[in-house]
Protein backbone atom coordinates (compact mmCIF):
# COMPACT_ATOMS: atom_id res chain seq x y z
CA UNK A 1 0.00 0.00 0.00
CA UNK A 2 1.56 3.70 -1.05
CA UNK A 3 0.97 6.62 0.76
CA UNK A 4 -1.87 7.37 -1.38
CA UNK A 5 -3.67 4.45 -0.77
CA UNK A 6 -3.46 5.32 2.97
CA UNK A 7 -5.03 8.49 2.47
CA UNK A 8 -7.97 7.12 0.51
CA UNK A 9 -8.20 4.83 3.80
CA UNK A 10 -8.01 7.46 6.11
CA UNK A 11 -10.96 9.36 3.87
CA UNK A 12 -13.27 6.50 4.64
CA UNK A 13 -12.40 6.12 8.19
CA UNK A 14 -13.35 10.11 8.67
CA UNK A 15 -16.56 9.62 6.77
CA UNK A 16 -17.69 6.12 8.94
CA UNK A 17 -16.72 8.11 11.87
CA UNK A 18 -18.93 11.22 10.97
CA UNK A 19 -22.02 9.52 10.04
CA UNK A 20 -21.65 7.12 13.16
CA UNK A 21 -21.67 10.46 14.80
CA UNK A 22 -24.57 11.91 13.43
CA UNK A 23 -25.89 8.35 14.07
CA UNK A 24 -25.34 8.17 17.74
CA UNK A 25 -26.41 11.96 18.18
CA UNK A 26 -30.18 11.54 16.42
CA UNK A 27 -30.54 7.75 17.65
CA UNK A 28 -34.06 7.92 19.64
CA UNK A 29 -32.38 6.05 22.22
CA UNK A 30 -30.06 8.83 23.22
CA UNK A 31 -32.70 11.88 23.18
CA UNK A 32 -34.01 12.34 26.25
CA UNK A 33 -30.26 12.13 27.54
CA UNK A 34 -29.46 14.85 25.10
CA UNK A 35 -32.46 16.94 26.26
CA UNK A 36 -31.79 16.03 30.22
CA UNK A 37 -28.15 17.87 29.08
CA UNK A 38 -29.56 21.14 27.12
CA UNK A 39 -31.71 21.98 30.07
CA UNK A 40 -29.16 21.11 32.92
CA UNK A 41 -27.69 24.68 32.10
CA UNK A 42 -30.98 26.77 33.23
CA UNK A 43 -30.35 25.14 36.45
CA UNK A 44 -27.03 26.57 37.89
CA UNK A 45 -27.77 29.27 40.03
CA UNK A 46 -25.30 28.85 43.20
CA UNK A 47 -27.90 28.93 46.19
CA UNK A 48 -25.49 30.90 48.66
CA UNK A 49 -25.44 34.12 46.42
CA UNK A 50 -27.72 37.23 46.09
CA UNK A 51 -29.18 36.47 42.92
CA UNK A 52 -30.01 32.68 43.18
CA UNK A 53 -33.11 33.34 42.40
CA UNK A 54 -34.32 31.95 38.53
CA UNK A 55 -35.40 34.25 36.31
CA UNK B 1 -36.63 25.73 40.42
CA UNK B 2 -38.24 22.02 41.37
CA UNK B 3 -34.68 20.07 41.74
CA UNK B 4 -33.26 22.58 43.27
CA UNK B 5 -29.21 21.23 43.64
CA UNK B 6 -26.97 22.46 46.16
CA UNK B 7 -24.01 24.00 43.84
CA UNK B 8 -21.01 25.25 45.44
CA UNK B 9 -20.20 28.77 45.47
CA UNK B 10 -18.46 29.88 42.11
CA UNK B 11 -14.82 31.47 42.25
CA UNK B 12 -15.68 34.74 40.11
CA UNK B 13 -12.57 37.02 40.95
CA UNK B 14 -10.67 35.66 38.18
CA UNK B 15 -13.17 35.79 36.40
CA UNK B 16 -14.34 39.59 37.14
CA UNK B 17 -11.25 40.40 36.35
CA UNK B 18 -10.76 39.21 32.91
CA UNK B 19 -14.02 40.90 32.36
CA UNK B 20 -13.41 44.30 33.08
CA UNK B 21 -9.76 43.98 31.33
CA UNK B 22 -11.43 42.30 28.48
CA UNK B 23 -13.95 46.05 27.89
CA UNK B 24 -10.57 48.11 28.63
CA UNK B 25 -8.42 46.57 25.96
CA UNK B 26 -11.77 46.89 24.10
CA UNK B 27 -11.24 50.49 24.23
CA UNK B 28 -7.51 50.26 23.83
CA UNK B 29 -7.38 47.95 20.73
CA UNK B 30 -10.62 49.35 18.79
CA UNK B 31 -8.94 52.75 19.62
CA UNK B 32 -5.79 52.00 17.71
CA UNK B 33 -8.04 50.75 15.45
CA UNK B 34 -9.61 54.40 14.38
CA UNK B 35 -6.43 55.82 14.71
CA UNK B 36 -4.99 53.38 12.01
CA UNK B 37 -7.92 54.11 9.94
CA UNK B 38 -7.77 57.63 10.41
CA UNK B 39 -4.31 57.65 9.21
CA UNK B 40 -5.25 55.97 5.55
CA UNK B 41 -7.79 59.17 5.02
CA UNK B 42 -5.01 61.56 6.66
CA UNK B 43 -1.29 60.33 6.47
CA UNK B 44 0.46 62.49 8.37
CA UNK B 45 -1.56 61.68 11.30
CA UNK B 46 0.57 60.83 14.17
CA UNK B 47 3.26 59.90 11.78
CA UNK B 48 6.25 59.04 14.04
CA UNK B 49 8.92 56.33 13.73
CA UNK B 50 6.91 54.41 16.13
CA UNK B 51 3.03 55.57 15.41
CA UNK B 52 2.90 54.86 11.56
CA UNK B 53 0.54 52.70 10.11
CA UNK B 54 2.95 49.65 9.84
CA UNK B 55 4.00 49.72 13.23
CA UNK B 56 0.24 50.55 14.72
CA UNK B 57 -1.45 48.20 12.70
CA UNK B 58 -0.54 45.07 14.25
CA UNK B 59 -1.13 46.37 17.90
CA UNK B 60 -4.72 46.85 16.54
CA UNK B 61 -5.20 43.26 15.34
CA UNK B 62 -2.94 41.92 18.36
CA UNK B 63 -4.71 44.51 21.20
CA UNK B 64 -8.16 43.02 19.71
CA UNK B 65 -7.92 39.53 19.20
CA UNK B 66 -5.93 38.96 22.00
CA UNK B 67 -6.30 41.52 24.72
CA UNK B 68 -10.09 42.05 23.89
CA UNK B 69 -11.44 38.90 22.34
CA UNK B 70 -8.35 36.89 25.17
CA UNK B 71 -9.52 38.22 28.02
CA UNK B 72 -13.58 37.29 27.10
CA UNK B 73 -12.88 34.04 26.74
CA UNK B 74 -10.52 33.51 29.81
CA UNK B 75 -13.70 35.18 31.54
CA UNK B 76 -16.20 33.31 29.80
CA UNK B 77 -14.76 29.86 30.01
CA UNK B 78 -13.79 30.15 33.59
CA UNK B 79 -17.95 31.26 34.13
CA UNK B 80 -18.90 28.63 31.91
CA UNK B 81 -17.07 25.76 33.07
CA UNK B 82 -17.96 26.20 36.84
CA UNK B 83 -21.52 26.74 36.35
CA UNK B 84 -21.81 23.94 33.54
CA UNK B 85 -19.77 21.82 35.82
CA UNK B 86 -21.32 22.53 39.50
CA UNK B 87 -18.09 23.12 40.98
CA UNK B 88 -15.37 25.72 41.45
CA UNK B 89 -12.29 26.49 39.33
CA UNK B 90 -9.73 23.90 39.86
CA UNK B 91 -6.12 25.77 41.08
CA UNK B 92 -7.45 29.63 41.86
CA UNK B 93 -3.70 29.91 42.29
CA UNK B 94 -3.17 29.30 38.29
CA UNK B 95 -6.04 30.82 36.79
CA UNK B 96 -4.41 34.47 39.08
CA UNK B 97 -1.43 33.15 37.55
CA UNK B 98 -3.21 33.21 33.61
CA UNK B 99 -4.86 36.67 34.61
CA UNK B 100 -1.53 38.26 35.50
CA UNK B 101 0.52 36.72 32.57
CA UNK B 102 -1.99 37.46 29.88
CA UNK B 103 -1.80 40.62 30.69
CA UNK B 104 2.04 40.81 31.29
CA UNK B 105 2.09 39.57 27.64
CA UNK B 106 -0.54 42.06 26.62
CA UNK B 107 1.55 45.14 27.73
CA UNK B 108 4.34 43.63 26.31
CA UNK B 109 3.13 43.58 23.11
CA UNK B 110 1.84 47.40 23.34
CA UNK B 111 5.69 48.36 23.85
CA UNK B 112 7.57 45.87 21.71
CA UNK B 113 5.25 46.22 18.38
CA UNK B 114 5.39 50.03 18.12
CA UNK B 115 9.13 49.40 18.87
CA UNK B 116 9.36 47.11 15.79
CA UNK B 117 9.88 43.98 17.38
CA UNK B 118 8.41 41.53 14.81
CA UNK B 119 8.40 37.97 13.51
CA UNK B 120 6.10 39.32 10.61
CA UNK B 121 3.89 37.06 10.57
CA UNK B 122 0.51 37.88 10.82
CA UNK B 123 -1.43 37.39 14.12
CA UNK B 124 2.17 35.89 15.45
CA UNK B 125 4.35 38.97 15.32
CA UNK B 126 5.77 38.87 19.09
CA UNK B 127 9.02 37.74 19.71
CA UNK B 128 10.63 34.78 20.96
CA UNK B 129 10.49 35.73 24.72
CA UNK B 130 7.10 36.88 24.75
CA UNK B 131 5.78 33.51 22.75
CA UNK B 132 7.57 31.59 25.57
CA UNK B 133 5.74 33.67 27.80
CA UNK B 134 2.03 33.10 26.32
CA UNK B 135 2.95 29.18 25.59
CA UNK B 136 3.55 29.05 29.76
CA UNK B 137 0.35 30.68 30.39
CA UNK B 138 -1.49 28.94 27.87
CA UNK B 139 -0.79 25.46 29.28
CA UNK B 140 -1.47 26.87 32.83
CA UNK B 141 -4.76 27.84 31.00
CA UNK B 142 -5.53 24.33 29.91
CA UNK B 143 -4.59 22.46 33.44
CA UNK B 144 -7.41 25.26 35.14
CA UNK B 145 -10.24 24.41 32.42
CA UNK B 146 -9.41 20.49 32.02
CA UNK B 147 -8.63 20.42 35.38
CA UNK B 148 -12.35 21.61 36.53
CA UNK B 149 -13.74 20.25 34.06
CA UNK B 150 -12.70 16.63 35.93
CA UNK B 151 -13.87 17.46 39.27
CA UNK B 152 -17.08 18.09 37.80
CA UNK B 153 -20.41 17.27 39.43
CA UNK B 154 -22.39 16.58 36.22
CA UNK B 155 -22.11 13.23 34.49
CA UNK B 156 -22.74 14.91 30.83
CA UNK B 157 -20.29 17.70 30.01
CA UNK B 158 -22.12 20.21 28.11
CA UNK B 159 -21.67 20.94 24.42
CA UNK B 160 -20.11 24.67 25.49
CA UNK B 161 -17.21 23.29 26.86
CA UNK B 162 -16.15 21.00 23.92
CA UNK B 163 -16.27 24.06 22.00
CA UNK B 164 -14.11 25.98 24.77
CA UNK B 165 -11.86 22.95 25.10
CA UNK B 166 -11.46 22.10 21.77
CA UNK B 167 -10.14 25.80 21.56
CA UNK B 168 -7.92 25.90 24.14
CA UNK B 169 -6.62 22.50 23.10
CA UNK B 170 -5.64 23.63 19.02
CA UNK B 171 -4.52 26.96 20.15
CA UNK B 172 -1.51 25.49 22.16
CA UNK B 173 -0.89 23.20 19.20
CA UNK B 174 -0.88 26.10 16.40
CA UNK B 175 0.82 28.55 18.83
CA UNK B 176 3.60 26.21 19.47
CA UNK B 177 4.33 24.86 16.08
CA UNK B 178 4.20 28.37 14.48
CA UNK B 179 6.51 29.79 16.85
CA UNK B 180 9.51 27.39 16.26
CA UNK B 181 12.30 29.48 15.90
CA UNK B 182 15.93 30.46 15.69
CA UNK B 183 16.85 33.18 18.14
CA UNK B 184 19.65 35.18 17.06
CA UNK B 185 19.23 37.98 20.41
CA UNK B 186 16.66 38.58 22.97
CA UNK B 187 14.95 40.52 20.29
CA UNK B 188 15.26 38.97 16.79
CA UNK B 189 14.48 35.65 15.75
CA UNK B 190 14.01 33.26 12.48
CA UNK B 191 11.40 30.80 11.73
CA UNK B 192 12.55 27.21 11.20
CA UNK B 193 10.37 26.78 8.12
CA UNK B 194 11.51 28.30 5.13
CA UNK B 195 9.47 29.28 1.43
CA UNK B 196 6.11 27.74 0.85
CA UNK B 197 6.32 25.52 3.64
CA UNK B 198 6.89 28.56 5.68
CA UNK B 199 4.12 30.59 4.28
CA UNK B 200 1.41 27.25 4.63
CA UNK B 201 2.19 26.50 8.33
CA UNK B 202 1.50 30.43 8.89
CA UNK B 203 -1.60 30.07 6.96
CA UNK B 204 -2.57 26.62 8.80
CA UNK B 205 -2.18 29.16 12.18
CA UNK B 206 -3.56 32.06 10.68
CA UNK B 207 -7.06 30.94 9.15
CA UNK B 208 -7.29 27.98 12.23
CA UNK B 209 -6.72 31.26 14.69
CA UNK B 210 -10.16 32.85 12.98
CA UNK B 211 -11.69 28.92 13.61
CA UNK B 212 -10.78 28.53 17.06
CA UNK B 213 -9.75 31.25 18.91
CA UNK B 214 -12.35 33.61 16.78
CA UNK B 215 -15.07 30.73 16.50
CA UNK B 216 -14.86 27.88 18.48
CA UNK B 217 -14.19 29.72 21.92
CA UNK B 218 -17.02 32.14 20.71
CA UNK B 219 -19.54 29.42 19.94
CA UNK B 220 -18.95 27.57 23.22
CA UNK B 221 -19.98 31.51 24.79
CA UNK B 222 -23.16 31.22 22.36
CA UNK B 223 -24.13 27.72 23.44
CA UNK B 224 -23.96 28.91 27.25
CA UNK B 225 -25.22 32.76 27.14
CA UNK B 226 -27.79 32.36 23.94
CA UNK B 227 -29.84 29.60 25.86
CA UNK B 228 -30.01 31.57 29.23
CA UNK B 229 -30.72 35.03 27.95
CA UNK B 230 -33.34 33.61 26.34
CA UNK B 231 -34.55 31.32 29.35
CA UNK B 232 -34.48 28.26 27.23
CA UNK B 233 -32.71 24.85 25.94
CA UNK B 234 -30.63 25.36 22.79
CA UNK B 235 -33.19 24.52 19.96
CA UNK B 236 -31.08 21.11 19.53
CA UNK B 237 -28.67 19.41 21.49
CA UNK B 238 -27.59 16.79 18.79
CA UNK B 239 -27.71 18.71 16.04
CA UNK B 240 -24.76 20.76 18.63
CA UNK B 241 -22.81 17.25 18.67
CA UNK B 242 -22.59 17.28 14.66
CA UNK B 243 -22.24 20.90 14.49
CA UNK B 244 -18.84 20.56 16.97
CA UNK B 245 -17.13 17.30 14.92
CA UNK B 246 -17.75 18.76 11.71
CA UNK B 247 -16.73 22.21 12.32
CA UNK B 248 -13.18 20.88 14.20
CA UNK B 249 -12.67 18.56 11.54
CA UNK B 250 -13.27 20.81 8.27
CA UNK B 251 -11.61 23.98 9.77
CA UNK B 252 -7.87 22.40 10.02
CA UNK B 253 -7.95 22.24 6.26
CA UNK B 254 -9.24 25.63 5.04
CA UNK B 255 -6.10 27.84 5.63
CA UNK B 256 -4.68 27.58 1.93
CA UNK B 257 -7.22 29.26 0.69
CA UNK B 258 -4.95 32.69 2.11
CA UNK B 259 -2.36 31.61 -0.77
CA UNK B 260 -4.36 31.52 -3.89
CA UNK B 261 -2.38 31.95 -7.02
CA UNK B 262 1.06 31.81 -4.65
CA UNK B 263 3.53 29.85 -4.56
CA UNK B 264 1.96 26.92 -2.89
CA UNK B 265 1.08 24.10 -4.94
CA UNK B 266 -2.39 24.19 -7.13
CA UNK B 267 -3.55 21.01 -5.51
CA UNK B 268 -2.68 22.67 -1.73
CA UNK B 269 -5.08 25.64 -2.66
CA UNK B 270 -7.68 23.89 -4.53
CA UNK B 271 -8.01 21.30 -1.26
CA UNK B 272 -8.16 24.92 0.96
CA UNK B 273 -11.27 26.24 -1.63
CA UNK B 274 -12.94 22.79 -1.36
CA UNK B 275 -12.60 23.14 2.31
CA UNK B 276 -13.81 26.49 2.97
CA UNK B 277 -17.30 25.70 0.76
CA UNK B 278 -17.61 22.53 3.05
CA UNK B 279 -17.35 25.01 6.18
CA UNK B 280 -20.73 26.61 4.82
CA UNK B 281 -22.44 23.54 6.48
CA UNK B 282 -21.50 23.50 10.15
CA UNK B 283 -20.81 27.04 10.20
CA UNK B 284 -24.56 27.32 9.36
CA UNK B 285 -25.93 24.66 11.21
CA UNK B 286 -24.35 26.11 14.31
CA UNK B 287 -25.97 29.40 13.29
CA UNK B 288 -28.88 28.07 12.72
CA UNK B 289 -29.11 26.32 16.03
CA UNK B 290 -28.48 29.30 18.01
CA UNK B 291 -30.72 31.74 16.27
CA UNK B 292 -33.77 28.62 16.46
CA UNK B 293 -33.23 28.77 20.25
CA UNK B 294 -35.06 31.97 19.99
CA UNK B 295 -38.35 30.50 18.98
CA UNK B 296 -40.91 30.94 20.72
CA UNK B 297 -39.23 33.50 22.85
CA UNK B 298 -38.78 36.10 19.87
CA UNK B 299 -41.23 38.76 22.03
CA UNK B 300 -37.85 38.68 24.29
CA UNK B 301 -36.32 40.89 21.53
CA UNK B 302 -38.65 43.94 22.18
CA UNK B 303 -37.45 44.76 25.37
CA UNK B 304 -33.55 42.62 25.87
CA UNK B 305 -30.95 44.35 24.21
CA UNK B 306 -28.65 41.46 25.47
CA UNK B 307 -30.86 39.41 23.42
CA UNK B 308 -30.50 41.63 20.37
CA UNK B 309 -26.73 41.63 20.93
CA UNK B 310 -26.58 37.89 20.78
CA UNK B 311 -28.89 37.68 17.88
CA UNK B 312 -27.61 40.16 16.02
CA UNK B 313 -24.19 38.68 16.49
CA UNK B 314 -25.29 35.14 14.74
CA UNK B 315 -26.79 36.87 11.76
CA UNK B 316 -23.17 38.33 11.46
CA UNK B 317 -22.05 34.89 12.11
CA UNK B 318 -24.06 33.44 9.07
CA UNK B 319 -23.06 36.96 7.06
CA UNK B 320 -19.46 36.04 7.16
CA UNK B 321 -19.35 32.59 6.87
CA UNK B 322 -21.48 32.55 3.95
CA UNK B 323 -19.06 35.44 2.34
CA UNK B 324 -15.78 33.42 3.53
CA UNK B 325 -16.74 30.25 1.62
CA UNK B 326 -17.57 32.69 -1.41
CA UNK B 327 -14.19 34.44 -1.56
CA UNK B 328 -12.25 31.28 -0.85
CA UNK B 329 -13.60 29.78 -4.38
CA UNK B 330 -10.55 31.13 -6.49
CA UNK B 331 -12.48 32.90 -9.62
CA UNK B 332 -13.84 35.10 -6.80
CA UNK B 333 -10.45 35.65 -4.87
CA UNK B 334 -8.96 36.60 -7.99
CA UNK B 335 -10.92 39.78 -7.47
CA UNK B 336 -11.32 39.82 -3.96
CA UNK B 337 -7.81 39.29 -2.72
CA UNK B 338 -5.28 42.33 -1.46
CA UNK B 339 -8.48 44.83 -1.78
CA UNK B 340 -10.39 45.87 1.05
CA UNK B 341 -13.01 43.20 0.64
CA UNK B 342 -11.02 41.10 2.62
CA UNK B 343 -11.10 43.73 5.41
CA UNK B 344 -14.51 44.18 5.08
CA UNK B 345 -15.01 40.60 5.59
CA UNK B 346 -12.62 40.27 8.57
CA UNK B 347 -14.79 43.20 10.26
CA UNK B 348 -17.97 41.41 9.30
CA UNK B 349 -16.70 38.46 11.48
CA UNK B 350 -14.74 40.53 13.91
CA UNK B 351 -17.05 43.59 14.91
CA UNK B 352 -20.50 41.76 13.94
CA UNK B 353 -19.49 38.24 15.14
CA UNK B 354 -16.90 38.33 17.98
CA UNK B 355 -17.33 41.83 19.29
CA UNK B 356 -21.23 41.50 19.49
CA UNK B 357 -21.78 37.91 21.18
CA UNK B 358 -18.64 38.82 23.15
CA UNK B 359 -20.51 42.34 24.25
CA UNK B 360 -23.79 40.30 24.75
CA UNK B 361 -22.11 37.51 26.90
CA UNK B 362 -20.50 40.17 29.07
CA UNK B 363 -23.53 42.37 29.98
CA UNK B 364 -24.87 38.91 30.98
CA UNK B 365 -21.96 37.89 32.83
CA UNK B 366 -20.84 40.63 34.52
CA UNK B 367 -23.86 41.35 37.19
CA UNK B 368 -23.41 38.04 37.88
CA UNK B 369 -19.95 37.80 38.81
CA UNK B 370 -20.47 41.01 40.71
CA UNK B 371 -23.82 39.19 42.55
CA UNK B 372 -26.27 42.00 41.36
CA UNK B 373 -29.31 41.94 39.60
CA UNK B 374 -29.05 43.56 36.41
CA UNK B 375 -26.47 46.10 34.99
CA UNK B 376 -26.44 50.08 35.83
CA UNK B 377 -28.10 51.44 32.65
CA UNK B 378 -30.58 48.80 30.13
CA UNK B 379 -31.07 51.82 28.26
CA UNK B 380 -27.18 52.37 27.71
CA UNK B 381 -27.11 48.82 26.76
CA UNK B 382 -29.59 49.72 24.40
CA UNK B 383 -27.88 52.77 23.17
CA UNK B 384 -24.36 50.95 22.94
CA UNK B 385 -26.36 48.39 20.49
CA UNK B 386 -27.76 50.46 18.00
CA UNK B 387 -23.66 52.45 18.24
CA UNK B 388 -22.18 48.94 17.50
CA UNK B 389 -25.14 47.79 14.64
CA UNK B 390 -24.76 50.98 12.72
CA UNK B 391 -20.86 51.48 13.14
CA UNK B 392 -20.57 47.85 11.52
CA UNK B 393 -22.65 48.28 8.87
CA UNK B 394 -21.09 51.26 7.71
CA UNK B 395 -17.71 49.43 8.06
CA UNK B 396 -18.69 46.80 5.75
CA UNK B 397 -20.47 48.59 3.16
CA UNK B 398 -17.59 50.65 2.86
CA UNK B 399 -15.05 48.31 2.49
CA UNK B 400 -17.35 45.90 0.43
CA UNK B 401 -17.66 49.00 -2.18
CA UNK B 402 -13.87 50.20 -2.15
CA UNK B 403 -12.95 46.13 -2.43
CA UNK B 404 -15.25 45.26 -5.31
CA UNK B 405 -13.96 48.73 -6.80
CA UNK B 406 -10.37 48.09 -6.03
CA UNK B 407 -10.49 44.77 -7.87
CA UNK B 408 -12.25 45.61 -11.25
CA UNK B 409 -9.93 48.72 -11.32
CA UNK B 410 -7.27 46.80 -10.79
CA UNK B 411 -7.68 44.07 -13.94
CA UNK B 412 -9.50 46.39 -16.30
CA UNK B 413 -7.31 46.79 -19.76
CA UNK B 414 -7.36 48.70 -22.61
CA UNK B 415 -7.87 47.89 -25.84
CA UNK B 416 -4.09 47.23 -26.66
CA UNK B 417 -3.56 45.50 -23.43
CA UNK B 418 -1.91 48.32 -21.19
CA UNK B 419 -3.47 49.17 -17.84
CA UNK B 420 -6.44 51.24 -17.42
CA UNK B 421 -5.94 52.47 -13.86
CA UNK B 422 -2.36 53.02 -12.15
CA UNK B 423 -2.59 51.71 -8.66
CA UNK B 424 -2.77 55.55 -7.49
CA UNK B 425 -5.86 56.21 -9.22
CA UNK B 426 -7.68 52.92 -7.41
CA UNK B 427 -6.25 54.70 -4.24
CA UNK B 428 -7.61 58.33 -5.10
CA UNK B 429 -10.95 56.38 -5.75
CA UNK B 430 -11.06 54.51 -2.19
CA UNK B 431 -10.75 58.01 -0.11
CA UNK B 432 -14.60 58.13 0.14
CA UNK B 433 -14.38 54.57 1.98
CA UNK B 434 -11.54 55.30 3.77
CA UNK B 435 -13.83 57.96 5.78
CA UNK B 436 -17.09 55.98 5.87
CA UNK B 437 -14.80 53.47 7.60
CA UNK B 438 -13.49 56.09 10.17
CA UNK B 439 -17.23 56.86 10.66
CA UNK B 440 -18.30 53.50 11.35
CA UNK B 441 -15.66 52.17 13.32
CA UNK B 442 -15.89 55.52 15.55
CA UNK B 443 -19.50 54.42 16.29
CA UNK B 444 -18.49 51.27 17.08
CA UNK B 445 -15.52 52.60 19.97
CA UNK B 446 -18.33 55.26 21.48
CA UNK B 447 -20.42 52.03 22.24
CA UNK B 448 -17.22 50.27 23.99
CA UNK B 449 -16.72 53.43 26.29
CA UNK B 450 -20.56 53.49 27.30
CA UNK B 451 -20.12 49.85 27.96
CA UNK B 452 -17.25 51.13 30.29
CA UNK B 453 -19.18 53.43 32.06
CA UNK B 454 -21.56 50.86 32.71
CA UNK B 455 -19.54 48.23 34.05
CA UNK B 456 -18.12 50.90 36.01
CA UNK B 457 -21.30 52.18 37.64
CA UNK B 458 -22.41 48.73 38.10
CA UNK B 459 -19.39 47.78 39.97
CA UNK B 460 -20.20 50.88 41.81
CA UNK B 461 -23.92 49.66 42.73
CA UNK B 462 -22.33 46.10 43.67
CA UNK B 463 -19.44 47.44 46.39
CA UNK B 464 -22.85 49.85 48.07
CA UNK B 465 -24.98 47.20 48.36
CA UNK B 466 -21.70 44.99 49.24
CA UNK B 467 -22.46 42.23 46.98
CA UNK B 468 -19.61 40.90 45.89
CA UNK B 469 -17.60 37.55 46.97
CA UNK B 470 -14.39 36.14 46.81
CA UNK B 471 -15.55 32.71 46.74
CA UNK B 472 -12.30 30.62 46.18
CA UNK B 473 -11.69 28.96 49.87
CA UNK B 474 -14.59 28.28 51.19
CA UNK B 475 -17.60 26.07 49.90
CA UNK B 476 -20.60 26.87 52.58
CA UNK B 477 -23.69 25.34 50.17
CA UNK B 478 -21.85 22.09 49.26
CA UNK B 479 -24.13 19.66 50.38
Amino acid sequence: MTYYDWLGVLSVIMLVMFIGIGWWAYSPRNKARFDDAANSILDDEPVDTPNGDKH
Amino acid sequence: MSNAVAHPAYDYRTVRHFAIMAVVWGIVGMAVGVLIAAQLVWPELLASEWTHFGRLRPLHTNAVIFAFGGCTLFATSYYIVQRTCHTTLAFPNLARFTFWGWNLVIVLAAITLPLGMTTTHEYAELEWPIDILIAVVWISYAIVFFATIAKRQTSHIYVANWFLGAFILVIAILHIVNSVQYPVSFTKSYYVWSGAMDAMIQWWYGHNAVGFFLTAGFLGMMYYFVPKQAGRPVYSYRLSIVHFWALIATYMWAGAHHLHYSALPDWAQSVGMVMSIVLLAPSWGGMINGVMTLSGAWHKLRTDPILRFLVVSLSFYGMSTFEGPMMSIKTVNALSHNTDWTIGHVHSGALGWVAMVSIGSLYHLIPKVLGIAQMYSTRLINMHFWLATIGTVLYIAAMWVNGIMQGLMWRAVNPDGTLTYSFVDSLEASYPGYLVRVIGGAFFLLGMVIMLYNVYMTVNDAKQQDTIRDTSEPEPAAA
